[in-house]
């Protein structure tokens, strides 16, 4: 079944600082840095856990990288790690945006400053395919099979990529039947 | 972001603004960005606390900077704040907003994280943490397409599309710190490279 990671976060100040170094990197989106921090850097969690936990933090109400924070954070020191946690993901961030809003209303307007975002954005975008791509090794375990894995995902990035199908339904639509099918697999496993 | 846009917010203005980030929260299943046109009918359009401007400049500074997405809330807080007169007002809306919109979800997902873990051996708990896996997957692949495809055209914009796909391999393939591959991107763009007239 799933591997167990071995290693976990030693304190409090461990969680903040580990929360805040990937959050301060993590330009358009944090979720490419927490699975580089968290899986490939300090290995609390396997890839398979960090897709486990991913999925319920996307299907809860709230940001979802935050929320895996909190779970992350609630795993080892229950609320004060969640806080820990949360806190590291918003304290330097929060200073940062204050001062580029500063920087923005000055040279918001400027061609160099608006062709610096598209790149960096074109990026951004890359870090969440990439990570996607590398999460799909953890599917090799899972009980639905490749095929049935591959057909899910694809269906569900086509319909949304190309055909502008709504997330939530989506979500909990071709979720909910991997769900089903999954349960009954481990069920005859047993 | 400073603009002459004066308002007058009394307390139970503030009161009405964070019930309404509370209120956010909790329908943000699948994250509050789905919630952007509702919350620019309420800021800009019912109340008049932010200007069209100001509510989209929230948006695209905080996609613009390091950190958590959600810190748009607390920039648009924080524009209302201006409106209302000074930069403690801004302090203080930011944190309200931000607050408003966190409190709820947190607490649900706290909530549940407790009961997922200590029920992490029930079929059903792993059914869906294991099920839910190609679905999740897909959709994160599918933001990272729709950031890289959205405004944009094959003919205007193809460097960028070639960035993106250049990029997507090597953070795939290498363990070329990400923060590296920002830079290029950015110093790409900055430079005009990437715009094709």
């Amino acid at each position: 079944m799933t591997t167990q990671s071995k290693s976990q976060p030693e304190s409090l100040s461990d969680l903040f600082f580990s929360f805040s170094r990937l959050a301060t990197q993590g330009f358009g989106g944090v979720l490419a840095y927490m699975e580089r921090e968290l899986v490939e850097r300090k290995g609390w969690l396997t890839r398979e856990e960090f897709l486990g936990e991913w999925a319920v933090a996307r299907t809860m109400p709230g940001p979802a990288a935050l929320n895996l924070s909190i779970m992350v954070g609630a795993r080892y020191f229950g609320i004060r790690g969640a806080l820990a946690a949360m806190g590291g993901m918003f304290m330097f961030p929060s200073i940062l945006i204050i001062l580029l809003g500063i920087g923005y209303a000055k040279f918001g307007e400027n061609p160099h400053v608006i062709g610096a975002l598209h790149g960096m954005g074109a990026v951004a975008a890359a870090l969440f395919i990439a990570t996607g791509l590398k999460l799909l090794t953890a599917l090799k375990s899972n009980p639905m099979g490749l095929v049935l894995c591959g057909v899910i995902s694809i269906v569900t990035f086509v319909g949304i990529a190309l055909f502008h199908w709504s997330v939530i339904d989506t979500m909990f639509t071709l979720g909910g039947i991997g769900c089903v099918i999954t349960y009954f697999k481990l069920k005859a496993r047993q | 972001m400073s603009t002459s846009y004066p308002i007058v917010m009394q307390f139970i203005d503030w009161f009405d603004l964070f019930r309404q980030f509370l209120y956010y929260s909790i329908v943000s299943i699948s994250g509050p960005l789905v919630l952007l046109p509702e919350m620019r009918n309420f800021l800009v359009n019912e109340h008049h606390w932010l200007t069209d401007a100001q509510f989209s400049a929230s948006i695209v500074l905080a996609q613009a900077a390091p950190g958590p997405n959600i810190l748009f809330v607390a920039l648009m807080g924080w524009n209302v704040g201006l409106n209302a007169g000074s930069v403690f007002a801004a302090l203080g809306a930011g944190v309200l907003c931000l607050v408003g919109i966190l409190l709820p979800s947190s607490t649900i997902v706290f909530v549940t994280a407790g009961w997922v873990q200590r029920n992490s051996q029930l079929i059903a708990v792993r059914a869906f943490k294991l099920g839910m896996g190609p679905v999740v997957i897909a959709l994160l692949i599918a933001s990272g397409w729709t950031l890289a495809t959205a405004n944009t055209s094959a003919a205007h914009d193809w460097p960028l599309w070639v960035v993106t796909a250049a990029t997507t391999l090597i953070v795939w393939r290498t363990k070329i710190p990400m923060l590296w591959l920002l830079a290029v991107g950015g110093i790409l763009g900055a430079s005009g490279i990437l715009s094709v007239a």
